[in-house]
């Protein structure tokens, strides 16, 4: 096996990804666990563009990373107050939650990792905008117009739900 | 004839009418309705007996026709068998539509006065309405069934009307006494109305030859049963203990329902089904004669040491129910000239008795409204304050006492006759009885208008007479009772239905004109006199005798032992016990059981969010295990 | 040349964090993270099937594209009711949150 910088730059970002996520959840305070998820939403954005999908990268810095982080830096300064601490973790509970984890994750890694995934290549280039753009917008067999309206009126009905669930009454 | 209808639907109409707009209706409103309703009854029933008796009789047969104007069937069974409602009339039926109406007329009058200022007027009138439908439909039904459903009305209005001071805890007490003692009753009537019925295969009161034929066997017990419901109904012995108690409701419903009307229904019962008693079981007919006749003894016995002047009356009542009964019992065959003649005899003083004991208790309440107390050592002197009560209470008490020519004679007379061609012993034994009846309601008599005054009292409370309302009834019952023995009662009933001269038996009525006056005389020599040291000495030589007499021979005290310390205590207790332990214990403990369980799940339901992931993860987790190992 | 596998293990892990974080934290904004954890290891493994299986078709690409936008209305509906929630409880720990337990 021989180390490309490809390697290198993925070795780099899995570390950065999986520290921060491990960090994400295990930190007392909860603003620092919303920067780690933001480290972490970097991360994948970083993957995306590594495999060539700089438009998924894109829009995962844009959504992600710039829209549903600030929303979650803005809740937490709403609903916590200074120097609140998640308190002690319960052992019994710590353990559990451990333990489940682990052994899940064993199974996870041993199946997938036993599986043999046949004809893997790895093409670069580019995927064009254009491209993604006709397929988004396209009604033929592998067009994506439907979804797109779909999840349009799902937006729309997010918008009008989070008002009413959030306005003061 | 279909006018007859009218006879039970107004005063029904009437009972909806005030029941429902109760309070709402002014007393005097709600009086009114029922009054002019109740007139206007009495006024069809005269007309329906009129038109009924003057048509005349048939001419092939001599007998008065039975109609029917109305039957309907109501409840079809299986078979041929079912229940009918509709009117009946024929002699005996049109003769009780004019009692009832009667004296349900000058009951209504009379409470006008009466019950003047009381709580729950309205509901009184309402309550008389639905008697005096029930009543009346109870004496125009044209089957057994029928007769059964109106049976238990009247019950109802019974119990309603005992009850009616219900905050008077005794009033509660009596009125439920009397609805269990008549209901117990009632289940022998009901057996025997269901044998009756299985066996027949109807429920008229003349099946066809055939039925009667195939149930022969069992008519003596279907009848017999039928007698245990008229005897509760008439306060036979034992099932009387009702009927004194029964003076806890107001007087006018005492002279109404538990004098006149209701209480004879068991007597109309035995008439009604007299062809088949006669018929096919004789001896039970005689069975209830002896019953009638110790409860005649016996009520006569008690009557002569009470102090309620209520009580005293309402076993005098019993008394006389019991010489209808033997009236009838002691009929050998249905020719009222060899051995009928008891059939007419009852009816007879059924319908005077009406009269004359409605009056008295009438008077009864004229004096307890004037002295506020039902007891006699109240009373005395009062025919000074009261000259018209006085007047008719005595011509009332002669009438009882079968003197000539006042009513009861006539009729009681008819009964004596009927026992001596019995037999010599019964007709010696309600001679007696009829020797005692002059004794006590003339005790009653004097002990009330004459002997010593309780000045005291009179001197706090002046009594005085009753008010026009009170008295007019007082004054028609007692023309009534002065003129009824005139009528010539077997033209018009007996037991074959044929014309039957009524010819007095002067050497009976020699006798019993004898011996009441013998009663009479004892009861002015005991009683008359301002001392009574005759009556008061007698009363302590023979102690044991007169406060047995005065406890009613300890019957209700039996009645409470054999209910309490042997009924209670060893059936119902146990089977208390048992239901509440074991079965109730059983399907508790399956409740019980049921719940810890559900509290085990609801448990696992915490509700929190992540216990329920860790569920969710160890689930997949197992299952992805499970098919890996496959 | 990096495997498929290698995407796969790094996704893999992410998603038990989230996992973890998901059954851990007493925070109902900490256990919303923890849900974004799990949503983008999948919005990883779907591209990374998409690239390495089926490069010429974008079913994957797609499939990521819409569950981020999907993700966002899931995170604003979240938010609006755990705000809600604070209103009315003045705090948003989970284990007060067991009244719709019966």
């Amino acid at each position: 096996m021989n180390i490309t910088l490809d390697l290198i730059v993925f070795i780099v970002l899995a570390l950065f990804i999986v520290v921060s996520a491990i960090l994400a959840v295990t930190t007392k305070r909860i603003l620092r666990a919303a920067t780690y998820l933001l480290f972490v939403l970097f991360g994948t954005a970083g993957i995306y563009f590594q495999l060539n999908y700089s438009f998924l990268g894109a829009v995962q810095l844009l959504i992600y990373a710039g829209g549903i982080t600030v929303l979650y830096v803005f809740s937490i300064l709403l609903t916590s107050s200074e120097g609140d601490q998640a308190e002690k973790l319960k052992k019994s509970k710590f353990i559990a939650g451990l333990t489940a984890t682990l052994a899940a994750l064993g199974i996870c890694l041993f199946v997938m990792l036993k599986h043999k995934f046949v004809g893997q290549v790895f093409t670069h280039g580019e995927l064009p905008v254009k491209e993604i753009g006709f397929a988004l917008m396209s009604p033929e067999k592998y067009g994506y117009v439907l979804p797109f309206e779909v999840i349009s009126v799902l937006l729309l009905a997010c918008i009008i739900g989070g008002i009413m669930i959030a306005r003061k009454r | 004839m279909e006018h007859t209808i009218l006879i039970l639907l107004l005063p029904f109409l009437s009972f909806i009418l005030i029941g429902l707009l109760g309070t709402r209706l002014k007393p005097t409103a709600a009086g009114a309705i029922g009054t002019v309703v109740t007139a206007i009854v009495a006024v069809l029933s005269y007309w329906t007996a009129f038109a009924y008796f003057g048509a005349g009789r048939d001419a092939g047969t001599g007998l008065f026709p039975t109609l029917m104007p109305w039957n309907a069937v109501w409840l079809p069974f299986g078979g041929d068998l079912h229940i009918d409602m509709g009117i009946l009339l024929d002699p005996i039926s049109v003769m009780m539509l004019i009692v009832i109406s009667t004296v349900s007329l000058m009951v209504h009058i009379y409470s006008f006065g009466y019950m003047k200022g009381e709580r729950g007027f309205q509901r009184y009138y309402a309550f008389l309405s639905l008697f005096t439908m029930s009543m009346l439909g109870l004496v125009v039904a044209t089957n057994i069934f029928q007769m059964y459903v109106f049976w238990e009305l009247v019950g109802v209005s019974s119990y309603l009307l005992i009850g009616f001071y219900y905050t008077k805890k005794e009033a509660i007490a009596a009125s439920k006494k009397a609805f269990i003692v008549t209901r117990f009753a009632d289940l022998g009537f009901l057996i025997g109305i269901l044998i009756y019925g299985f066996y027949t295969g109807t429920f008229s009161f003349t099946p066809d030859a055939p039925a009667l034929g195939a149930a022969k066997a069992m008519l003596p017990l279907a009848l017999g049963l039928m007698f245990v419901g008229g005897a509760g109904k008439s306060a036979m012995f034992p099932l009387h203990i009702w009927l004194p108690d029964a003076m806890e409701g107001p007087t006018p419903v005492s002279a109404l329902i538990h004098a006149a009307t209701m209480v004879v229904a068991g007597v109309y019962l035995v008439a009604r089904m007299f062809p088949l008693f006669i018929g096919f079981a004789p001896e039970v007919l005689h069975v209830t004669a002896y019953v009638g006749a110790f409860t005649a003894l016996y009520a006569a016995i008690v009557a002569c040491v009470q102090s309620d002047i209520k009580r005293v009356l309402a076993f005098s009542t019993i008394s006389q129910i019991g010489f209808m009964i033997v009236a009838l019992g002691v009929c050998t065959s249905a020719d009222p000239h060899q051995g009928g003649l008891g059939y007419m005899a009852s009816m007879f003083h059924l319908f005077t008795h009406a009269m004359f004991k409605a009056l008295l208790f009438l008077g009864a309440g004229c004096i307890i409204h004037a002295v506020h107390s039902n007891e006699m050592s109240a009373m005395g002197g009062l025919r000074k304050y009261m000259p018209l009560t006085h007047v008719t209470f005595l011509v009332a008490c002669l009438a009882i006492a079968g003197i000539w020519p006042l009513s009861g004679f006539f009729s009681k007379d008819e009964i004596l006759a009927a026992c001596f061609s019995f037999s010599p012993v019964m007709g010696w034994v309600m001679t007696f009885i009829a020797g005692l009846t002059a004794f006590y309601m003339f005790r009653l008599y004097f002990n009330i208008f004459w002997g010593n005054e309780n000045k005291e009292l009179h001197a706090e409370h002046r009594p005085h007479e009753a008010p026009l309302t009170m008295t007019v009834p007082l004054v028609f019952l007692a023309a009534v009772t002065l003129f009824a023995g005139w009528i010539p009662f077997g033209e018009f009933i007996s037991s074959d239905g044929q014309a039957y001269h009524i010819h007095i038996d002067w050497k009976v009525a020699t006798i019993s004109l004898c011996v009441a006056a013998a009663g009479i005389a004892l009861a002015t020599w005991m009683y008359m006199r301002e001392d009574r040291k005759v009556a008061d000495g007698l009363a302590a030589r023979f102690s044991g005798l007169h406060k047995a007499a005065y406890h009613r021979f300890y019957i209700d005290e039996i009645y409470q032992f054999i209910t309490h310390r042997i009924i209670f205590a060893c059936i119902s207790a146990p089977v208390a016990w048992f239901d509440r332990h074991v079965v109730d214990g059983f399907f508790n403990m399956l409740a019980s059981v049921t719940q810890k369980v559900s509290w085990g799940i609801r448990n696992m339901q915490s509700g929190y969010v992540q216990r329920y992931g860790i569920w969710f993860l160890g689930g997949a987790l197992g299952l992805t295990v499970i098919l890996l190992l496959i | 040349m990096i495997r498929m596998e290698y995407y796969l293990i790094v996704s893999t892990i992410m998603m038990f964090v989230g996992i973890y974080g998901f059954l851990t934290r007493r925070n109902l904004l900490a256990m919303l993270i923890s849900v974004e954890l799990i949503l983008n290891s999948v919005d990883i493994n779907f591209v990374v099937f998409n690239r390495f299986l089926f490069p010429e078709q974008l079913e994957g690409f797609f499939f990521s594209l819409f569950a981020i936008g999907i993700s966002a209305a899931e995170t604003a509906v979240a938010i609006a009711i755990i705000i809600n929630i604070y209103r009315n409880m003045r705090n948003i720990q989970v284990k007060n949150l067991d009244k719709m337990k019966w």
